[in-house]
């Protein structure tokens, strides 16, 4: 073996440990949900949000205590027929959701890569991204939210999926999404999409249908697309022949997995999965979601103090 | 092989999220720097909240430096919040800096007045 292959193999193995660490930095023990231990805190100079080791209840948006629907070793019952609503929130804990490197199962790593049409190749090459194999510093990139734009969709399922709070009427199911504050409205009361759609929509038009008792289906068209909307963190683009399928299967009563299947004729060669069976558990229905928004007065002072130094642009 | 190897290998180093707005581009990765000084603006907002904070030099130079934490929802799960830091604070801040030179990076940690220290850690951890 040549000696760079050591070297390289070193590093690697280097990688992977601070990989692991960096991992169990995000494993969540927050006290809630399945399986979740209580312990001590490690931070509890912050003031009225924060939990100190004689406060081990979970505690919301507000800080105010929540019930966790599985304490005192309860077991989950069955999957209720027909019923995806509640308080979702990630099952491997609070940043499993965010996908900055792209969604989970195509992640930007520079091995996975979706199936790009050269249309789709193109948009995707003038997309400069802050996470990805390609991130640019923070002033140098072009993504449509550093403006506070909304994500749109599918974006909002493949990046910063938090708690996501599910609603059910007989005619349609609203889905309230943490970040930024969005929601979408799927329409259950029997319609197909229009044969004309009067405009695209960031978050596109979307019907849903049950596939059995516990399964979900959502489709949606009528998305934006290139350039006003990205499909994920990393730049992968989005054009507005873009298709999804989401599948919100519940596994049982407090847990569902989402499968987020993407087609576009215009950018991808076939469809692909952008998700698969990501486990969401059911929270505590009296948890109040904290808000997370983007406010554009904000990512301007955030811009100019931080972005545009860390990024070696000096303004005077 | 060896194209395969380096591809791998950035696939890994970028694949170490620490926070979700941005990327590590910016940053000295692995270089440290622990400096103590008085708060003077503590920004609880998003893409990020981020920490100022003077810093006086042996020549007597004061400088502000901008340090930046993740979002305020993520903060909330480290067991920070707004009321964290005020203007005045002593405080002595561990952080990574930026490769540009100029005086700011992100948090790895902070001593506070009261003797704590606040991290990146999940509360429980």
């Amino acid at each position: 073996m040549k000696r760079w292959h050591l070297i390289v193999a070193a590093i690697l193995l280097a990688s992977a440990v601070a990989l692991a660490q960096a991992g169990r930095g995000q494993r969540p023990n927050t006290g809630r949900g399945q399986g979740a231990e209580p312990s001590g805190a490690n931070g509890d100079g912050g003031g009225r949000l924060a939990r100190s080791t004689a406060d081990l209840s979970v505690v919301d948006g507000w800080g105010n205590p929540v019930k966790d629907p599985l304490a005192g070793g309860k077991t989950a019952g069955p999957a209720p027929v027909h019923d995806v609503s509640g308080t979702w929130e990630p099952a491997r804990g609070p940043g499993a959701g965010i996908q900055a490197n792209g969604p989970v199962s195509m992640p930007s790593d520079g091995v996975h890569e979706p199936p790009f049409t050269p249309a789709g190749k193109a948009a995707y090459d003038k997309h400069k991204a802050l996470y990805g194999y390609r991130n640019v510093p923070p002033s140098l990139s072009n993504d449509p939210r550093n403006h506070c734009d909304p994500l749109g969709f599918p974006r909002a399922d493949l990046y910063q999926l938090r708690h996501t709070q599910i609603l059910q009427s007989p005619k349609k199911v609203v889905i309230l999404y943490q970040y930024d504050k969005r929601y979408r409205v799927v329409w259950t009361d029997g319609r197909d999409f229009p044969k004309e759609l009067p405009d695209d929509r960031w978050y596109g038009y979307s019907v849903g249908k049950w596939a059995d008792d516990t399964t979900f289906v959502v489709n949606t068209i009528g998305l934006l697309g290139e350039p006003r909307t990205w499909l994920d963190e990393t730049g992968r683009p989005m054009s507005d022949q873009m298709k999804v399928e989401e599948r919100f299967h519940r596994v049982n009563a407090n847990l569902m997995e989402i499968t987020v299947t993407i087609e576009d004729p215009k950018f991808f060669t076939r469809p692909w999965v952008a998700m698969d069976k990501f486990p969401m558990k059911l929270q505590s229905d009296d948890y109040d979601v904290i808000e997370m928004l983007c406010a554009p007065s904000d990512m301007e002072s955030y811009s100019k103090d931080f972005g545009d130094p860390a990024s070696g642009i000096v303004k005077k | 092989m060896k194209t395969f190897l380096w591809v791998l290998l950035a696939g890994v180093v970028v694949s170490t999220p620490v926070f979700a707005h941005h990327g590590n581009a910016s940053f000295d990765a692995g270089k440290r720097l622990e400096l103590k000084g008085t708060v003077t603006e503590w920004d609880w907002a998003n893409p990020h909240c981020w920490l100022k904070f003077d810093v006086k030099d042996q020549s007597g130079k004061v400088v502000n430096w901008v340090v930046e934490t993740s979002n305020s929802a993520d903060m909330v799960e480290r067991g920070w919040s707004k009321r964290t830091f005020k203007a005045g604070d002593q405080v002595t801040v561990t952080l990574e800096p930026v490769k540009s030179g100029q005086p700011v990076g992100r948090v790895i940690s902070v001593l506070l007045p009261n003797g704590k220290t606040l991290g990146l850690n999940y509360v429980g951890q």
